[in-house]
């Protein structure tokens, strides 16, 4: 159905944007407070300065490349909410090597994510052998998964690397194990932006043109038929996952090297399962994460002062996110009904008593 | 028996009844064909309403009729955690949408709410279900003691699980019920109304999840705290259900064993006086979770059997049976 008018695309490209937005307007004055105030305390708070606009854009960064990680498992048909986890291994490995590792200053943060990658990867990786050979489904495997790497970083920094003049976490690291700033103004890691956009490039480059890359989509579309034209499945799931821990590890490692500089507790912030909303809005679109992504760091970094000023809980983000996306899809499926019904009118096909049922993929495969 | 094992055991069945009702409440719509992914934010959200709800019942009552409180609270909660299945089984039904995307996001979105709302009554002392023994009853040896003085949601659950099993095994409607859940166009030729089928036990399931969250704030957590307290069970209430096969037995056996596993570690550890800091023992039900869905998933029950001597194997197989409803998660269009 392409021949869709632009009116319809445009209402319903509009109307859920509106619809979340009076959804949270309307909470907001439950509370007891003004939206208009709300909105223009989130605008501030994200451009009032260089500064704050600096803190979105490294929040942009890690929940680029969180969502650019779950692009690559979505597209094998994988539920990957251990992401999450990844960023805390990622950051985990990182601060090891920030605050242990004798390496002179040139390769001290080269090397720190790249252990911090290895790290991640290992996390995905374990994931999908759960999946692949246990016959554990990722999103179990990844949820418990996700509890243990924060109890493991918190056992760690209270344990082992814990500083005794700091209770928020490790010792802050040594100058040379953190990623520099552009200006003192511009509080962004230049290095850290290039890596994102490259990976970004990169992964939409490996998606659409590379033979690893269709083999992941014939998995994901349908990894019984795949496997049986002889596409590698449990290979293909395995590369997804542990790429896509690599790529947050790399996230992971930015959250300390430059957005914290030491290693503390909940150090990814919940970013892993923002970045799993930014996916179910973009679906496989790898050229949307980045702008999606932006607008939801927006968010995130313009609540920093709803507490203070507005004393309402910064958790009002959440909500809005969570709305958006949650409407996003509703209408998505409300558009596509509507579709289907005038498909129906138009071709008489003689109506005959079928019923199917559509094997889309689905949890139920838990046990397979 | 001690009667400090007594009450440990006793406070097990109390803590594991909330795990109890709300994984009974997946069972039921799971073994209808639908997903409910959205537990952990439907028990949050529910445990807050509902005791936000049992608090300004019991505060505008002047605290004169406290049972009225909470029957407001539990009835709000089981509202919410309605409302939320219904979400689910309706933009799975009517807007062919993905059960397991829309599960995940009200996940998200209950307890981003419950936070946010949740602010005016954090840290508040409310209303408490409290015990309740039966007469007669709880004079028996060893099990009265453990069974039969507790609150009256935990009776509800003893009676709850004998309920669902009978209503799925032993009657016509439970044989539709499953039969919508493993082989939907069967069902339909048959005569079965498969969507409304599901709508009806999602509705009734999501009640159940949110009464399970009503029973942490108004009884086994006493009051509303954020972070929430009951953080993580609805994702351990969900592997329960997969541990107990879709089988409303196994699935509260399941409940039970997790919660002494849990209380056992909390009691091991503060005993043994092992210098093992608190946040490890935050680790244990995530591991046991792994292990345990390994154990079920991974083939390794099966293999295990085959040592057993055959009619011990026949009748283990039966019970530990573990294939998930068939259409789990699938549509169904009658066209």
């Amino acid at each position: 159905m392409k021949d869709q008018s632009l009116r319809t695309r445009l209402i319903f490209g509009v109307a859920p944007i509106l619809v979340s937005l009076l959804v949270t307007a309307l909470l907001i004055i439950l509370v007891g407070s003004d939206p208009i105030a709300v909105a223009s305390k989130l605008w501030s708070g994200a451009f009032a300065d260089l500064l704050s606009a600096s803190n979105v854009v490294n929040l942009w960064i890690p929940l680029t490349l969180a969502a650019i990680g779950l692009v690559v498992t979505f597209t094998a048909g994988l539920w990957n909410i251990g992401v999450d986890c990844q960023i805390v291994m990622g950051a985990v490995f990182a601060s090891g090597v920030a605050l242990y590792w004798p390496i002179p200053p040139p390769f001290l943060v080269p090397v720190a994510i790249i252990v911090a990658m290895i790290g991640g990867a290992i996390w995905g990786m374990l994931v999908g052998v759960l999946k692949v050979y246990l016959g554990v489904h990722e999103i179990f495997g990844g949820v418990a998964l996700n509890a243990l790497a924060n109890v493991i970083a918190i056992t760690i920094i209270t344990g082992p690397w814990k500083d005794p003049s700091n209770s928020r976490g490790t010792a802050p690291f040594a100058l040379d194990a953190l990623l520099t700033p552009i200006s003192r103004e511009v509080n962004v890691s230049l290095l850290a932006f290039l890596i994102t956009v490259a990976v970004v490039i990169i992964i939409w480059l490996a998606l659409r043109g590379t033979r690893w890359g269709l083999q992941l989509k014939a998995t994901g579309k349908n990894a019984r038929s795949a496997l049986l034209l002889g596409v590698p499945t449990s290979r293909s799931t395995l590369s997804a996952f542990m790429l896509c821990g690599l790529i947050a590890g790399i996230a992971g490692a930015h959250r300390v090297l430059f957005t914290f500089g030491n290693l503390r507790p909940l150090v990814s912030g919940g970013i892993g399962f923002l970045a799993l909303l930014v996916v179910l809005l973009v679906s496989m679109r790898v050229l949307w994460v980045p702008i999606i992504a932006f607008i939801f760091a927006t968010l995130l970094g313009g609540s920093a002062k709803l507490k203070i000023d507005l004393r309402l809980d910064a958790s009002l983000v959440g909500v809005m996110q969570d709305t958006v996306v949650l409407v996003v899809l509703l209408f998505n499926g409300l558009r596509q009904r509507l579709q289907d019904r005038r498909a129906k009118a138009e071709t008489p096909i003689p109506m005959s008593i079928t019923a199917t049922v559509d094997n889309q993929r689905a949890i139920g495969d838990v046990t397979e | 028996m001690s009667d400090e094992l007594l009450n440990t055991l006793s406070s097990i069945i109390a803590n594991a009844t909330p795990l109890v009702i709300a994984s009974l409440g997946e069972t039921i719509t799971e073994r209808v064909g639908v997903v409910n992914l959205s537990l952990d934010g439907s028990i949050i959200l529910s445990a807050m309403v509902g005791f936000a709800a049992a608090l300004a019942t019991h505060n505008a009552l002047a605290k004169a009729n406290p049972d009225l409180a909470l029957a407001v609270g539990l009835l709000a909660a089981m509202l919410v955690g309605m409302i939320i299945a219904l979400i689910v089984a309706a933009a799975g039904i009517e807007l062919k949408q993905d059960q397991v995307a829309i599960g995940f996001i009200l996940t998200l979105l209950g307890a981003h709410l419950a936070t946010f709302l949740g602010e005016p009554v954090a840290r508040q002392v409310g209303p408490q279900i409290i015990k309740a023994p039966i007469p007669i009853l709880q004079d028996i040896p060893i099990l009265g003691p453990i069974f039969f003085r507790q609150t009256i949601l935990v009776y509800f659950s003893y009676i709850l699980v004998i309920g669902i099993w009978y209503w799925l095994f032993r009657t016509r409607q439970g044989l539709a019920l499953r039969a919508v859940g493993e082989r939907p166009t069967t069902a339909f030729a048959r005569g079965t109304k498969v969507n409304r089928t599901r709508y009806i036990y999602v509705a009734v399931g999501g009640a159940l999840v949110g009464l399970a969250g009503a029973a942490y704030s108004l009884s086994v957590k006493a009051g509303w705290t954020t972070p929430p307290s009951m953080e993580g069970d609805g994702w351990i209430a969900l592997a329960i259900v997969i541990f107990g096969g879709w089988h409303p037995f196994r699935v509260v056996l399941g409940a039970y064993l997790f919660a002494a596993l849990r209380a056992f570690a909390t009691v091991f550890q503060r005993s043994a006086n092992l210098d093992i800091p608190v946040v490890i023992l935050n680790g244990i039900p995530w591991v046991l979770m792994i292990i345990t869905l390994v154990l079920v998933s991974s083939g390794a029950i099966e293999r295990l059997l085959q040592v057993l001597p055959k009619p011990v194997q026949k009748f283990s197989r039966n019970f530990l049976r573990s294939d998930p409803p068939a259409a789990l998660g699938t549509r169904f269009d009658a066209e």
